[in-house]
């Protein structure tokens, strides 16, 4: 399957909106996940309390990010986890294929990891002898299906039922069935085969906790138990924004990310792991090693603005909220994360240039800044991205390839700048298009333009291919004004 | 009380009987009206699209207009350029002095619906009308500003009319501004979801406090020449009907 670009967003989005099946499983995500969060949250007694304690507990660990990631180290050594720095998506996967090695491992178990998918993991695995399995089930069927996640959360979201049957038939060799219950017996037998011959899991982190170096990793299915305990070896891949003060602050966070993300009050489970067991007679890893990286995210830490964008806890509940997102899914973003957060952490990941058009797939509802249980005020770091595009100023530049690009936009925004500086300039500006719109105007309003004028004015004719468009009011309100409104009343 | 109209380039230029209405509602309120011809525009679009620079030019302008008035409140019938207000002092990170006049005006500055229910404390204004009418949450007046119970109040003390909440009244409807035209498929997908609910609710009449957000409306009722009306809030109050 082809791979989607950012750089691409506006086509990826017309092909998903053209659709029907994505749109369809796209609606029941709108449907049942923003219902199941309402009801979740419903349980807590003080929500927006405990958004609160929650963000400014993000915030302090970001201002003092370096004194919590060494007390993590420190503790995390001290109970025996092998510690490994990366300071990019290169570093981590080599680190992590090194350590493969150390095994004589040829196949490791995945748990779903974001940051193992930002780094592209699997790839460079593959491309170095060592077969992957993923074992959460979303990733299981797409990397079956050999796609990339479309949702931080629920990676198939954007498959059907039915898709995920014929997937089974194509690549597991069953019969075709849409029984559920047969498709994850399937599932299950197939990965507990690959559980028993692993020596090596590979997870991510939800959370590291800097007082005990403890990591906590959320899962519903159980693979992630298997993955982290009945291998030899269990490598964390963790972003360095994971860590967190104190072991009690999980019990804010715990309350939070569930409800947000799937509506649930608490995940199946939760694998608090701390170091290596003491016993070599115990069960559990004979080492565990946690991968820290940067990645990107050292340069985000600089600016109170994009600083923000580093508390994120991965819940995907600006996905389920955000319009766009309902309308077009994942992968139109074309980028590791989608959504909301990923228009606002993607631009900074991989550059903005990479990703110019991300900050603008929005209309600036809010509804994610809502929903975002660590109040991540994404509408005000889209705005932010889209003065840095532009680079604040309207007018082409030569210093600028993206505003020479935008010369008409930007052009547009420069005149609008100078005619309405005035209120005489303003005047004749409507007076102009009173005049000029007498060529589209038929009964008070404009509708679809014609081929030529769409040509002329792209966006008239953006808007008038689904909508008809008013017309400028032969008397303005301040007309009316000096005519005799003032004196009125 | 003495009010500044800030009418929005939106409403005078392409719905003036909008401000006409808001005037209308203000006096019957109780309150003398201003308005300072010279102005123009919050300069919203500048800033939803990055230009920084021409719309702090605009927040400047808007702000020494508005100080030289001695009303005691500006008032607005658009919840998105009232909240443009509201953020003017983030354009000025590096201009402590322009920052402190910007929060100064945006303290006085008020949503046309909230000023009415929270300022004047006016939940009827006596207002009379006819059919089925639902509400449609603005993404600025109701996220920024805080806005949702006041218009509800306000419709619903409308003597002969019945109010009807639609379901996801508090979805975008897809306008997002120059959005609209950047992404107009997406822009579309969301307005039909919009349509969709405003059909199932059964009204006739939506309504809401801004007039871009009306316009995204009506462009599609119009195009698929449904019968449902659209109406800003302070059309509905004044029992205004818009021009033939």
């Amino acid at each position: 399957m082809q791979q989607l670009t950012a750089e691409t967003f506006d086509q990826n989005a017309r092909a998903a909106l053209n659709d029907p099946v994505l749109h369809g499983a796209l609606r029941n995500l709108a449907d049942n996940f923003v219902t199941r969060r309402q009801n979740a949250i419903a349980s807590v007694d003080d929500w927006e309390g405990l958004r609160e304690k929650a963000r400014a507990i993000k915030e302090e660990t970001l201002l003092h990010l370096d004194e919590y990631l060494s007390q993590f180290v420190e503790n995390a050594e001290k109970a025996g986890a092998k510690i490994h720095w990366a300071r990019d998506g290169k570093e981590a996967c080599q680190i992590v294929i090194d350590l493969v090695k150390n095994r004589d491992a040829r196949m490791v178990v995945k748990a779903k990891s974001m940051a193992g998918e930002e780094i592209h993991l699997n790839e460079a695995l593959e491309r170095s002898g060592i077969e992957p399995v993923e074992t959460d089930l979303g990733e299981w069927i797409i990397q079956l299906a050999g796609e990339t996640p479309s949702h931080i959360v629920v990676p198939a979201i954007h498959k059907t039922k039915e898709q995920i049957a014929d997937i089974f038939v194509e690549k597991v060799g069953i019969e075709k069935t849409d029984n559920v219950d047969v498709l994850t017996k399937t599932t299950r037998r197939i990965l507990r085969e690959r559980f028993a011959e692993a020596e090596v899991g590979i997870s991510g982190v939800n959370f590291g906790v800097a007082e005990t170096g403890t990591i906590l990793i959320l899962e519903n299915e159980g693979n992630i138990r298997l993955t982290t305990s009945l291998t030899k070896t269990h490598i964390a891949v963790m972003g360095i924004e994971k860590v967190i003060p104190k072991f009690a602050d999980l019990d804010v966070f715990l309350k939070l990310l569930p409800r947000s993300g799937t509506g649930q009050r608490l995940t199946a489970y939760q694998s608090l792991i701390t170091g290596v067991k003491k016993n070599a007679a115990d069960a559990g890893p004979e080492d565990v090693h946690i991968v820290l990286m940067d990645n990107g995210r050292s340069r985000m830490l600089g600016h109170p603005v994009t600083r923000q964008s580093l508390a994120c806890i991965r819940c995907g509940a600006c996905l389920n909220a955000c319009p766009v997102y309902q309308q077009v899914g994942g992968h139109a973003y074309g980028s590791v994360y989608p959504g909301p957060i990923g228009a606002v952490i993607t631009p900074q990941l991989i550059g903005i240039s990479k990703a110019k058009q991300l900050p603008y797939a929005s209309s600036l509802c809010g509804a994610c800044k809502e929903v975002c249980p660590v109040k991540i005020d994404i509408p005000e770091l889209l705005l932010h991205l889209r003065a840095e595009i532009t680079d604040g100023t309207a007018g082409g530049s030569a210093n600028n390839p993206e505003r020479k690009r935008r010369f008409a936009e930007s052009l547009a925004f420069k005149m609008y700048g100078k005619a309405w500086s005035g209120q005489f300039s303003y005047g004749l500006g409507t007076k102009a298009a009173r005049l000029m719109q007498k060529l589209v105007v038929r009964d008070g309003k404009i509708g679809k333009a014609s081929g030529m004028i769409a040509k002329l004015l792209p966006p008239l004719g953006a808007w008038t291919a689904w909508r008809d468009a008013p017309a400028v009011a032969p008397r303005s309100f301040r007309e009316q004004w000096k005519d005799g409104l003032d004196k009125q009343g | 009380m003495k009010v500044s109209l800030f009418v929005t380039c939106l409403v005078d230029q392409l719905c003036p009987n909008v401000g006409v209405a808001t005037v209308e509602v203000l006096r019957r309120a109780g309150c003398e009206v201003v308005f300072d011809e010279r102005q123009t525009c919050c300069g919203q679009p500048a800033f939803n699209t990055g230009y920084r620079k021409e719309a702090s030019k605009f927040a400047k302008r808007f702000i020494e207009i508005f100080e030289s008035s001695d009303a005691e409140a500006i008032v607005s019938p658009s919840g998105s350029c009232t909240a443009m207000v509201k953020h003017f002092h983030e354009l000025f990170p590096d201009e402590p002095e322009w920052r402190q006049r910007a929060e100064k005006i945006a303290a006085k500055t008020h949503e046309f619906g909230s000023f009415l229910v929270n300022v004047l404390k006016v939940e009827d204004i006596g207002a009379a009308s006819t059919g089925k009418i639902t509400w449609h949450d603005a993404c600025h007046g109701l996220r920024d500003l805080g806005i949702r119970s006041e218009p509800r109040k306000l419709l619903k003390n409308i003597k002969g009319v019945e109010f009807v909440e639609m379901e996801n009244a508090d979805v975008c409807c897809g306008f997002g501004g120059t959005f609209s035209v950047k992404y107009p498929e997406i822009s579309a997908g969301m307005l039909d979801n919009k349509i969709e609910m405003i059909e199932k609710s059964g009204a006739d009449t939506v309504v809401a406090c801004d007039a871009s957000c009306l316009m995204q409306i009506n462009g599609r009722l119009s195009r698929i020449e449904s019968k449902v009306r659209t109406k800003h809030l302070a059309e509905v109050l004044a029992g205004s009907e818009p021009p033939a």
